[in-house]
């Protein structure tokens, strides 16, 4: 079942990723798009695919990943479906820590400076959380600690921007809250890959604590589980994939919550197969809203959220049902 | 009720007093717009302006910035004009309607210079402010000397290079804009024009490498980041820079319908050969 699974949307990503290559302002024919590609065939043609699509189809894969997998990553330690990083403000913290980085020049002065500085963000933001949700994560306690961080993240990162001496500043609050993947470029690529890639690697290394976890707290400690280790992995393994998404593409919200919700019945609930599922069922949806995205509004640069949002906060709302049935 | 009454009553005495003074040239006046700022220090008599808008200050957009430093600043809100007690007040076309509409209420007279549009549209925008400040004579000299200019500058090629006009957030201007006559009175084409763009409007970074400028000309980059000037330095506009394209600036003398206009055209005929 899970090796059907894992096929299935390893299929799904290298089919999107080839359509999110040939979809483009610029019109070209698929022949064309791969010589350009892959031979370097016409300047124009070259930095288009090789400039502009690629590291966009890349980022969408690898920040859709970052988003599912912190998703999981958080709803499985914190044992409550409601739990994901956009929601809960890690998101909007890290665009704060980003936006800061950028307007006090300190991302142009260091090249690590935008990634760390919106991990920074994320770290205050996800340790905030669980130290108020406790290890039993408390869906009333931390949808309301969620919403305070988000407001608050929310609030600075509009200060911020309405300081800064730049014209264009202010008109970019939409694109931190939403997100959008237009017109970035490979260093984007470069500055979130080594993030992401170490967060991803050691919680899809945490999958038998996860597991060990669903049994209870005192369980898993029995089973050898290092509870508080297992606390700060976490926060920053999540932080440091969710700051480095964010700091390039913006907060893009509900990723890290339709997709382990979508794929949970297919691994059979097992936290530790869910995570590497959402990883891929995250690259995904981000891909395929991206490719949305373009095709929607093809010279406008729609915002990735807002697709993201329009699937995600009726499942949410849905969730929230659910919760309430069961009592909080 | 008698807050109302008492607001017409002064409304009523600020008119009469606004009126008498419109008799002969403005004694005080106060500009609120960064182009009328430049047209009304170019024309007006010592003296005459009593202050000219905080952007005149700023060095990224402001072409007579010198000149400007000596003049004290607003920041265009009614109350503050209204304090200085000005006999005219210049403003831009798109200057918020509600601090021009309070300032007329007030009493206080408001004049509103369109936008310039094309280099044909700048000595009739010299006159105007001529006229308002009771300056035509001088106005007069002003315009004409740069209609002369002009047609001495105005360059007619047989092979125009194409040139692109690269702003942040990948906004370019088209046909029926300063930018693309600056562009076409140096000798070059507009890409913009080519890719079907009237007025203004965004290219797609895309659609712009394609059409394979000759020139790239960059809007400038403000103090502070954002995102919306990354595309100015994007890898594939660097790249098409390096192999392909020239590179120019589009800054401050780009920005207003005033004769600095000629130093744009002039530094873009440098950047062509």
């Amino acid at each position: 079942m899970t090796r059907v699974l894992a096929l299935v949307l390893i299929a799904l990503i290298a089919v999107l990723f080839a359509l999110s290559l040939l979809i483009g302002p610029a019109g070209l024919s698929p022949a064309t798009s791969l010589a350009a590609l892959i031979r370097g065939e016409g300047l124009a043609e070259t930095l288009v695919m090789r400039e502009i699509r690629l590291p966009r189809a890349i980022l969408a894969a690898m920040i859709g990943a970052a988003l599912g997998l912190a998703g999981a990553a958080m709803q499985g330690y914190l044992r409550n479906p409601l739990a994901e990083p956009g929601l809960l403000g890690v998101s909007g913290s890290a665009a704060l820590g980003a936006v800061i980085a950028l307007q006090t020049g300190f991302a142009a002065h260091f090249t690590l400076g935008l990634p760390l500085a919106a991990l920074v963000g994320a770290v205050l933001a996800v340790g905030l959380i669980i130290a108020l949700a406790g290890p039993r994560g408390g869906a009333l306690t931390l949808i309301l600690a969620g919403i305070a961080v988000s407001a608050l993240a929310a609030a600075l990162t509009a200060l911020v921007l309405n300081l800064s001496p730049n014209p264009f500043a202010a008109s970019e609050i939409m694109f931190w809250m939403m997100g959008s993947l237009a017109d970035r470029s490979m260093t984007h690529v470069w500055l979130a890959a080594p993030f992401i890639a170490l967060g991803a690697a050691v919680l899809l290394a945490q999958g038998r604590a996860f597991d060990a976890l669903t049994l209870g707290e005192d369980s898993a400690a029995s089973l050898g589980v290092n509870l508080s280790r297992l606390r700060l992995v976490l926060v920053l393994a999540v932080a440091s994939m969710v700051g480095a998404a964010t700091a390039v593409a913006g907060a893009v919200g509900f990723v890290g919550l339709v997709v382990p919700h979508i794929l949970r019945p297919f691994v059979g609930a097992r936290p530790s197969s869910l995570l590497w599922a959402s990883a891929l069922g995250g690259a995904v949806l981000v891909l395929a809203a991206d490719i949305a995205v373009r095709l929607v509004l093809p010279d406008r640069d729609l915002k990735l959220g807002v697709l993201t949002a329009i699937v995600g906060a009726p499942l949410f709302l849905h969730l929230v049902y659910k919760t309430r049935v069961q009592g909080l | 009720m008698a807050l109302r009454r008492a607001s017409n009553a002064l409304a009523a005495a600020l008119a009469f007093w606004g009126g008498v003074a419109v008799a002969g040239p403005p004694e005080r006046v106060v500009s609120i717009n960064l182009c009328t700022d430049q047209l009304a220090m170019l024309l007006a008599e010592p003296g005459q302006l009593v202050s000219i808008s905080r952007i005149s200050h700023d060095p990224n957009v402001s072409v007579m910035r010198e000149e400007a430093l000596r003049y004290p600043i607003n920041h265009g809100q009614a109350e503050e004009v209204f304090a200085l007690a000005p006999d005219l007040v210049l403003a831009g076309q798109f200057t918020s309607s509600y601090t021009v509409g309070l300032l007329r209420r007030l009493g206080v007279e408001v004049a509103q210079l369109p936008i310039v549009t094309g280099l044909d549209q700048i000595p009739g925008a010299i006159r105007e402010v001529g006229r308002l400040l009771g300056r035509d004579a001088h106005a007069e000299m002003l315009a004409a000397e740069f209609s002369a200019d002009l047609a001495g500058l105005r360059a007619d090629p047989d092979r125009r290079p194409r040139a692109a006009l690269h702003y942040a957030n990948n906004y370019t201007s088209g046909d029926k804009s300063l930018a693309n006559d600056i562009l076409t009175a140096a000798g070059f084409a507009n890409i913009a024009l080519e890719a079907g763009l009237s007025g203004g409007g965004t290219l797609p970074m895309e659609r712009l490498l394609m059409l394979m400028p000759d020139l790239i000309i960059s809007g400038q980059h403000y103090p502070g980041a954002s995102r919306s000037e990354s595309v100015l330095t994007h890898p594939a506009m660097n790249a098409l820079r390096d192999r392909h394209s020239g590179s120019a600036l589009s800054d401050a003398e780009w920005v207003c319908g005033t004769p600095a206009v000629l130093r744009a055209i002039t530094r873009l005929q440098e950047a062509g050969e």
